[in-house]
């Protein structure tokens, strides 16, 4: 095979899965011409006039929008680690005896670890979604058919509006619906918030099946799912489990070292003049994530400003913030708590967002840049500030981009994480994979110091005073290795088991599989 | 059939840690077997440092089962010399090189205001420590450490004073109850300890032994930095023999009560009001004070209540005590921030300073404030408050120039 030297010096292969691939080109360079993927024209003649779509199961409604071997299908991660329904389509279509599909999940978790089996059997040929623990390990393995392909959230609307990803069949599991196909995620046994992720596979797939364990009489409102775009609604006894579809990391970190690192964290935004009134901020999932946002409603409360806007997943502490008066919009991509779903349910502040809205490559603009403090989290970065996101040190791939790469277009940030976990370092020569270039990483925060990238001269002057240990990135890299030892470089084999696409459906890294 | 020993810890929850097993044989070389979550990136240098340590320890012939969980090269080698060491009987000790920065002394007087407890076996919360910035970091070898894991854990702390960077906190170790404890103390003093805490203390004799044996070590080994005693009171006699304590030796430089053990003496709970242990509380102050060493404080034992760590604190402060101990980093800056003087006490001190320097410049003895003298006692307090706001941020270095300018 050929290989490509992309734009961060890594070695592309000419073709994935058969398809040729276009190596990262730089930040903003790469801009396809011509008109969107369309999906085909539909009649409502073709449709029940009483506007009843109800089919009796999932198994009669894939094979009225027709499965068949080679065909994609998609599906959405509202759900989380609660997810019955991915695991239920590819059974289904096991029994069938179909083979070699494609699915396009928005994110994968631990749940799905039974699709292992179809995976193996060759019902489903490869993943082109986001890969969490099992699934992941097995790619890494080389065990996949396929190549697997991740993407950032907003690069899977892109990869679906170039074209470059024809959905066949979207099934979309849905906490509340009615027989049209209207759906939502805020009402129901398995409420979830909302669809957002959802919403390109609905306008995009040539059939769309809505999949319900809470039917309820036309109209279903609000509509975050349009029924205009659904062929198939089934009415199943259970779609999810509640406990874990709002379970998530949603409690602040216990951990002291993580606990100053937010401390350290929100200082820093403080000294360096980020935390002003009427500014906006995007708070991850994660416990150090949740912990920087209660600092800052601190500094917000003493200094009596608040956030125009944060950008969720939402949850308690973020709600608590908005109905404090703090925050004065919550713009939510995925709710991770009941909290988050009452307050989408009932708050008008509290807005349900889609990738097209925050992260699409192809919208004339998103508002990824207009956030003003964005806090990320990575398993390694190296020395340029190229970070990494999906493997582990020891070159397993076992996560995936989310919409990490898409909020890297904030104005500020930041990626507070520990020197080192487990004796491994954090801050490297080299990352073991490259999911985001080191010109749109602006600041490292460690408990054992602060790096600021290079680029960003104002942040290094505004900080030249402060009393946090301001470092160099390099000096970070010295200090881990001087506690940890310096770790050896790992070895791979040759076939390539998954593809990095950028925003912007270059590919800006592959990730190979591991010798065990 | 040939002897099994073990150290270390394994298990879902450990981390930075690891468990050794050996078997000394008869034959058949070396035989290591390295089960590690790093293994990719470290094991390679796992293995050499294994086989240089049972090379040092002149093993040709042996089983030996690593299972790592992350552990650093000073936690692996302390497990192996562990395992070794309950299988052979040998003196010499496997020491890796001391960090360059660990070789600091600290003063008589330097500030004890927090003292983080760690237990000494569990190396995971020592690599951190440092980095939340309490004076003195003790790492524990009496109570937090199980009876069958006490020789381990003397190996461990003593490689952890060689190898952890304690980030200039004061270096401390509460070893067992005397005369346990006096055999831990070949495992630190020559390590450069800084502080050593004596537990359940109760004679003034207890502390000679302790310092019979320290400096028996320190002619040995040629040691030069001062080894401070923190003697701690957990009991009716000792609060009793406070003085007698405090005044043992030149090296006691304060004395810290127990009130976990001392409650527990009397047959009483400990309770938030602390009106129980009010009077040993007092006592100790007026011990340490009149003996002109520190006086410190229990620690407060629930982590998740800062506000009710706030309110001891104001109130350990109150009854005259300089420090308390703490067993979770986030305590620290709690105690920090409440042990440091508050606004009127600052601007009080900051009278006095001036008045002393006043008195200075202008070639006065006598330093006078209004129409009142001051004792040199009272401006020796008032530097230390001064300091300690400086210190902990809420008082600007050169306060005197505006000081001047306003008054």
């Amino acid at each position: 095979m050929k290989f490509n030297e992309n734009a961060v010096g890594r070695k592309i292969p000419e073709t994935i899965n058969g398809k040729s691939v276009i190596p990262f080109q730089g930040v903003g360079k790469y801009k396809p011409t011509g008109r969107k993927f369309a999906p085909n024209i539909s009649t409502c003649a073709d449709y029940p006039l009483d506007g009843n779509k109800l089919v009796p199961n999932l198994k009669e409604a894939l094979i009225k929008a027709g499965i068949k071997d080679g065909m994609t299908i998609s599906t959405h991660h509202h759900f989380r680690n609660g997810d019955l329904i991915a695991v239920e389509i590819f059974k289904i279509a096991q029994e069938m005896g179909i083979k070699d599909l494609v699915w396009y999940p928005s994110a994968s978790f631990p749940c799905q670890e039974p699709i292992i089996e179809q995976l193996e059997d060759g019902t489903i040929h490869h993943i082109e979604g986001s890969m969490n623990g099992p699934l992941g390990r097995f790619a890494s393995q080389g065990k996949m058919k396929g190549v697997s392909v991740l993407r950032s959230h907003g690069g899977r609307y892109q990869a679906v509006q170039d074209g470059d990803v024809a959905i066949d069949i979207a099934v979309i599991a849905a906490p509340t619906a009615d027989p049209f196909g209207n759906a939502n995620g805020v009402e129901g046994p398995s409420a979830c918030g909302l669809l957002g992720f959802a919403l390109a596979d609905s306008q995009y797939a040539d059939k769309v099946i809505v999949v319900t364990d809470n039917l309820i009489d036309f109209p279903c409102i609000p509509w975050q799912i349009h029924g205009n775009y659904v062929d198939y609604v089934v009415q199943m006894g259970q779609i999810g489990i509640p406990e874990k579809i709002v379970s998530g990391t949603t409690q602040i970190t216990k951990s002291p070292d993580r606990l100053l690192i937010a401390e350290m964290t929100a200082q820093f935004c403080d000294e360096a003049g980020l935390i002003k009134d009427g500014f906006s901020f995007q708070a991850g999932a994660g416990g150090t994530a949740l912990s920087i946002g209660v600092f800052f409603g601190e500094i917000m409360r003493k200094k009596g400003i608040k956030a125009r806007f944060a950008r969720g997943g939402s949850n308690k502490y973020l709600v608590d913030m908005l109905e404090e008066g703090l925050v004065e919009y919550i713009l939510d991509g995925q709710t991770f708590d009941l909290d988050g779903v009452r307050s989408m349910r009932d708050n008008p502040r509290h807005v349900n967002t889609s990738p097209f809205t925050s992260y699409n490559y192809h919208g004339k603009g998103n508002f990824a840049g207009i956030l003003d403090i964005v806090i990320l989290g990575a398993t390694e970065v190296d020395v340029n500030f190229n970070t990494n996101v999906v493997t582990h040190s020891d070159g397993y791939l076992l996560h995936g981009i989310g919409g990490w790469q898409n909020c890297l277009f904030g104005k500020n940030v930041i990626l507070p994480i520990p020197l080192f976990r487990d004796r491994i370092p954090v801050i490297r020569g080299e990352v073991t994979t490259i999911c985001g270039p080191g010109e749109l990483i602006d600041i490292i925060v460690t408990e054992r110091g602060i790096a600021i990238n290079p680029l960003r001269k104002d942040l290094i002057d505004k900080m030249k005073n402060s009393k946090l240990p301001i470092k160099t990135i390099h000096e970070l890299k010295e200090e881990a290795e001087r506690i940890c030892g310096k770790p050896k470089a790992v070895e791979f084999e040759e076939k390539i088991i998954a593809a990095i696409k950028w925003v912007d459906g270059t590919v800006i890294d592959v990730v190979k599989q591991v010798k065990e | 059939m040939a002897k099994t020993t073990t150290a270390g810890n394994k298990g879902k929850s450990i981390r930075s840690d690891c468990f050794v097993t050996l078997e000394i044989t008869k034959s058949g070389g070396i035989n290591i077997d390295l089960q590690s979550k790093v293994k990719t990136l470290f094991g390679d240098s796992i293995i050499d440092l294994c086989k240089k340590e049972l090379e040092f320890f002149g093993i040709k012939n042996c089983k030996i089962k690593i299972e790592d969980s992350g552990a650093l090269d000073y936690i692996l080698a302390a497990r192996i010399e562990a395992a070794i060491k309950m299988c052979i009987k040998i003196d010499k000790e496997f020491l890796l090189e001391m960090l360059p920065q660990n070789k600091y002394k600290t003063k008589k007087d330097s500030y004890r205001r927090s003292r983080l407890y760690l237990p000494g076996n569990t190396p995971k919360l020592a690599l951190n420590a440092g980095i939340h910035k309490p004076d003195g970091i003790i790492l524990d070898l009496e109570d937090s450490v199980a009876p069958a894991k006490k020789f381990e854990a003397t190996i461990l702390v003593r490689n952890a004073l060689r190898s952890v960077d304690f980030y200039g906190a004061e270096r401390m170790v509460r070893i067992n109850q005397v005369p346990k404890g006096l055999d831990d103390l070949e495992y630190i003093v020559p390590h450069n300890v800084n502080l050593i805490l004596v537990p359940k203390c109760e004679s003034a004799e207890q502390i000679k032994q302790v310092n019979e044996r320290i400096n028996n070590i320190i002619k040995k080994r040629k040691i030069e930095n001062p080894i401070y005693l923190m003697p701690i009171i957990e009991s009716a006699l000792g609060v009793l023999k406070a003085y007698e304590i405090a005044t043992a030796a030149e090296n006691v430089v304060a004395l810290a009560i127990g009130l976990e053990d001392y409650t527990a003496d009397l047959g009483t709970q400990r309770t938030k009001e602390g009106k129980e242990t009010f009077f040993a509380r007092s006592q100790i102050v007026n011990a340490a004070t009149a003996a002109e060493i520190q006086p410190i404080d229990s620690v407060f034992s629930d982590v998740s209540d800062m506000e009710g760590l706030k309110q001891n604190v104001l109130e350990s402060k109150s009854l005259g005590f300089d420090g308390m101990g703490c067993i979770h980093p986030r305590q620290i800056k709690v105690i920090h921030e409440n042990f440091a003087p508050n606004e009127k006490e600052i601007d009080k001190a900051k009278n006095i300073v001036n008045a002393f320097h006043v008195a200075t410049e202008k070639g006065l003895g006598v330093v006078s404030l209004g129409s009142k003298m001051i004792d040199p006692p009272v401006v020796k307090r008032a530097q230390k408050t001064i300091e300690q706001a400086i210190e902990v941020g809420i008082l600007d270095e050169n306060w005197r120039e505006k000081h001047q300018k306003i008054n």
